[in-house]
C-alpha cells in the first residue's frame, strides 16, 4: 500500500495461506499496523489517535444516549433530565458525551494546526488535507445539530440563528432557510431531522476518517523536517523509519492516556464548565437569551461572521457593485465560510518549495501570529458587539485571510529558507547523539 | 518539541479560558464556601435535608421542580431521608397547581390524588414562576475577567452562590410598573425582580436546631437546589476519581514502555 519500501505480510499456515488467497485481509491489517513511520515524529503527531479515540466515544456514548432519548419539542428536554437522573451511568454518558465534544474539536484544532506549521498539506498530500477538512466541515455540523437536541435555550437560539445564515443568501435564502428546518420557524420538524443527521453524520466521519488514513498511508507520513522517507531501497527506508507498530501505537497510546487524564478530570470534578448556563433552561421561543453565544469550538468563525458589520468600508463597497444584493449579513456568511475555505485551499495558496516551517524563518512569525489570531478570534466570539470588540473582530479576521491569500503565496517567493537536514536518520541523529550505529 | 508542548498547553489554557462565557451581566455575587465544592466535596445531608423543608414550607408555593422525582430524596449522596420518610412526605405533598399537573388529576375526585415516592414533585405555573429542578445549574455567578473564564474555572459556575445572592439581596425598596410590584435586589441582572422577598430569617424551624438566620436559610435552600439540579454529583465525582487513578497508573506503565522500547533506538541505557 504505502509508498515505502518495507516488508509485506507472508501467510504461513494452510489456513491464513487460505483467507489470504480469498481475502486479503490479515494483510491489509498486517502493513496497515507496520507501516513505516518516520522515527523523527514529535508530540504534535499524537492528536491522529487522540481524534480516532474521540470518534469511537462520540459513536459509542451516542448510541446509549439515543437509547434513553426522545427527539421532540415537549420530550426532549425532560427525557435529558431521565438520563441525568434515572438512566444507570445515564449522567456520566452524557457528560462524556457533551465534553467529548469538546476534546474533539480541541484536538483537531491542534491536528490542523500542526499539519499548518509543517506544511503536511503540501504535494503529495492534498488530497489527505482536502478530506480532513470535509471531516472537520461535517464535524461542526453534527456537534451544531446535537447541541440543538438537548433543546434547552441555548439549544434552540443556537439553531435559530445560524440556520438564519442560510436565510441571509439572496434571492433562494428564504425558501432554503424553509426547507432546512421543515418549516417557517425552528419547531419539531427541525429538532427530528437534526436528529436523524446528528445520529447519521458521524458514520460519513468515520467513513472519511478511513479514507483521510488510507491517504497518508499511501504517501507515507510528513514529519518534523518536512523531508520525505527515503525509498530507494528497503534497507534506506528502515534507516529514516520505524514500524508503527509497535513504536508509534505505544507512544500515542501514552500521549492519549496523558490528554484522558485531563479529560476525565473535566467531566468528573468540572463537566459544565465549557457548557453554557442556559442550556439548562428549556427551550422557550418567546423568549430570546440575553446573549446568543455558540459553544466554544465554533466562537472563531462566529467571531469573523460578526466581523464584517453594514460600517465597514470593504463590506459598503461590496454592497455598493453589487447593487445591494450583498448586504452586510451575507457579507459575514460568506467570510465565514470563506475563512474554512481558504484553509482548504492552502496547498495551492503555499508557493514555498519548503515543507516543514521549522526552515522557514519568517513563516515561523507568521504562523505564530496565526495561532494567536485563532485564538483571540475565539475570544472576541463570545463578547458583546459593542465598543472596542467589533474592531478587534476586524482586525482578527483581515489577518486570517491575508495569512492566507497575502501571506503565504508572497512568503514563498520572498523567503530564504534555512538548509534542510539530508534525511530524516540526520535530523533524528542529531537529537539523539548517542544513537550513532 | 518542549516548545511544541509548551505552547500546546497555553493553546489549551487559552482555548478552554475563553470557553466559559460570560452569560449575561450580573448583579453582585459573593463566594460562599459550599461543602460539595471541589473534586472531595460532599453534599451536607443534613444541609440538604434543612433546604428541602425550605422547598416545602415557602418555594414550593410559588415554584415547581418537576424533573425530580420524590422518591431520590431516599438516595445515596442526597438529603437520604428514610424511605418511610420519603413515602409519608410525598403523600402530604400539595399540588398547588392543578393546570400543570394534569397528570396527578383524579377525574372521580375532581382532585389531585395524593402523590407517591414514584411521582415527581408537582409542577407549579401558578405564579409564572420558574421551574426550580435545573436552577442551581442554570444561572451563572461568576464571570471572567474579560470573558475568559477564569472566575468559573476557580471558583466554579456560582448556580448556588447566586441564589444565594438574590435571596440575601433585597434592599426593600418596591416599585410598581404596569401593575407589577418589583424588588431591588442588588443580585438580580436588572435590579429590580419580580418575585417578592420569600425569606426574612427565622421563616422555618429546623429540627436539627440549625440556625435559621437569613443567610443560613438561604445557603441551606441554595445546597439544596444544586442537589436537585445535580443528584449524582457523588457518583460523578467518584467516577471521575477512579477514572483519574486508573489513567494516571496505565499512563504511567505506558510511558515506561514507551521509554524502554525506544530506548535502543535513541542510544540511550535505561535501567528497566
Amino acid at each position: 500500500m504505502s509508498g515505502i519500501p518495507h516488508d509485506h505480510y507472508e501467510p504461513k499456515s494452510t489456513f491464513t495461506k487460505g483467507v489470504e488467497k480469498r481475502l486479503p485481509v490479515i494483510g491489509l491489517i498486517y502493513d496497515t499496523l507496520m507501516i513505516p513511520t518516520p522515527k523523527n515524529l514529535n508530540w504534535m503527531w499524537i492528536w491522529g489517535i487522540v481524534l480516532a479515540f474521540c470518534l469511537a466515544l462520540q459513536i459509542v456514548t451516542g448510541i446509549v444516549l439515543v437509547m434513553h432519548y426522545t427527539p421532540h419539542v415537549d420530550l426532549a428536554f425532560a427525557s435529558v433530565e431521565h438520563i441525568m437522573r434515572d438512566v444507570n451511568g445515564g449522567h456520566m454518558l452524557r457528560y462524556l458525551h457533551a465534553n467529548g465534544a469538546s476534546l474533539f474539536f480541541f484536538a483537531v484544532y491542534l491536528h490542523i494546526f500542526r499539519g499548518l506549521y509543517y506544511g503536511s498539506y503540501k504535494a503529495p498530500r492534498e488530497i489527505t488535507w482536502i478530506i480532513g477538512m470535509i471531516i472537520y466541515l461535517l464535524m461542526m455540523a453534527t456537534g451544531f445539530m446535537g447541541y440543538v437536541l438537548p433543546w434547552g435555550q441555548m439549544s434552540f437560539w443556537g439553531a435559530t440563528v445560524i440556520t438564519g445564515l442560510f436565510g441571509a443568501i439572496p434571492f433562494i435564502g428564504e425558501p432554503i432557510q424553509t426547507w432546512l428546518l421543515g418549516g417557517p420557524a425552528v419547531d419539531n420538524a427541525t429538532l427530528n431531522r437534526f436528529f436523524s443527521l446528528h445520529y447519521l453524520l458521524p458514520f460519513v466521519i468515520a467513513g472519511l476518517v478511513i479514507v483521510h488514513i488510507w491517504a497518508f498511508h499511501n504517501t507515507g507520513n510528513n514529519n518534523p523536517t518536512g523531508v520525505e522517507v527515503r525509498r530507494t531501497s528497503k534497507a534506506e527506508a528502515e534507516k529514516d523509519t520505524l514500524p508503527f507498530w509497535p513504536y508509534f501505537v505505544i507512544k500515542d497510546l501514552f500521549a492519549l492516556g496523558v490528554v484522558l487524564i485531563a479529560f476525565f478530570a473535566v467531566v468528573g470534578f468540572m463537566p459544565n464548565y465549557l457548557g453554557h448556563p442556559d442550556n439548562y433552561i428549556e427551550a422557550n421561543p418567546l423568549s430570546t437569551p440575553a446573549h446568543i453565544v455558540p459553544e466554544w469550538y465554533f466562537l472563531p468563525f462566529y467571531a469573523i461572521l460578526r466581523a464584517f458589520t453594514a460600517d465597514v468600508w470593504a463590506v459598503q463597497v461590496v454592497s455598493f457593485l453589487t447593487g445591494g444584493i450583498v448586504d452586510a449579513k451575507f457579507f459575514g456568511v460568506l467570510a465565514m465560510f470563506g475563512a474554512i475555505i481558504a484553509m482548504a485551499l492552502v496547498p495551492w495558496l503555499d508557493t514555498s518549495s519548503v515543507r516543514s516551517g521549522k526552515y522557514r524563518p519568517s513563516f515561523k512569525w507568521w504562523f505564530w501570529l496565526l495561532a494567536i489570531d485563532f485564538v483571540v478570534l475565539m475570544w472576541v466570539g463570545a463578547m458583546p458587539t459593542d465598543g472596542i470588540y467589533p474592531y478587534i473582530s476586524l482586525i482578527g479576521a483581515t489577518y486570517w485571510f491575508a495569512y492566507f491569500f497575502v501571506i503565504l503565496p508572497l512568503l514563498g517567493v520572498l523567503e530564504k529558507p534555512a538548509p534542510l537536514p539530508a534525511s530524516i536518520e540526520e535530523d533524528f541523529a542529531s537529537h539523539y547523539p548517542g544513537a550513532a550505529e | 518539541m518542549i516548545k511544541n508542548l509548551t505552547l500546546s498547553a497555553l493553546t489549551a489554557l487559552g482555548l478552554s479560558a475563553t470557553a466559559a462565557l460570560a452569560a449575561g451581566e450580573g448583579g453582585h455575587i459573593h463566594d460562599v464556601d459550599f461543602s460539595f465544592e471541589g473534586p472531595f466535596g460532599k453534599y451536607d445531608q443534613m444541609q440538604l435535608q434543612r433546604g428541602l423543608q425550605i422547598y416545602t414550607e415557602v418555594c414550593s408555593s410559588c415554584h415547581g421542580m418537576k424533573f425530580v422525582p420524590i422518591r431520590t430524596l431516599a438516595d445515596e449522596g442526597g438529603p437520604r431521608l428514610p424511605e418511610d420518610q420519603v413515602r409519608a412526605y410525598a403523600s402530604q405533598l400539595f399540588v398547588a397547581d392543578e393546570a400543570a399537573n394534569m397528570h396527578l388529576f383524579d377525574y372521580e375526585e375532581g382532585a389531585a390524588r395524593p402523590l407517591t415516592e414514584n411521582d415527581h414533585f408537582p409542577a407549579n405555573e401558578s405564579q409564572n414562576a420558574p421551574d426550580l429542578s435545573l436552577m442551581a445549574k442554570a444561572r451563572a455567578g461568576f464571570h471572567g475577567p474579560a470573558g475568559l473564564g477564569i472566575n468559573q474555572f476557580l471558583k466554579g459556575i456560582g448556580g448556588p452562590e447566586y441564589i444565594v445572592a438574590i435571596l440575601t439581596g433585597y434592599t426593600g425598596e418596591e416599585k410598581v410598573e404596569a401593575g407589577t410590584t418589583y424588588y431591588e435586589n442588588t443580585a438580580f441582572s436588572t435590579g429590580w425582580i419580580a418575585m417578592a422577598p420569600p425569606l426574612y430569617g427565622e421563616d422555618v424551624e429546623f429540627a436539627d436546631g440549625h440556625s435559621n438566620e437569613l443567610h443560613h436559610e438561604a445557603e441551606d435552600v441554595a445546597a439544596f437546589l444544586m442537589w436537585a439540579a445535580e443528584p449524582k454529583m457523588m457518583a460523578r465525582k467518584k467516577a471521575g476519581f477512579v477514572a483519574v487513578t486508573f489513567l494516571v497508573i496505565l499512563t504511567s506503565l505506558l510511558y515506561l514502555t514507551n521509554k524502554k522500547l525506544w530506548a535502543p533506538h535513541k542510544g540511550k541505557k535505561t535501567s528497566l
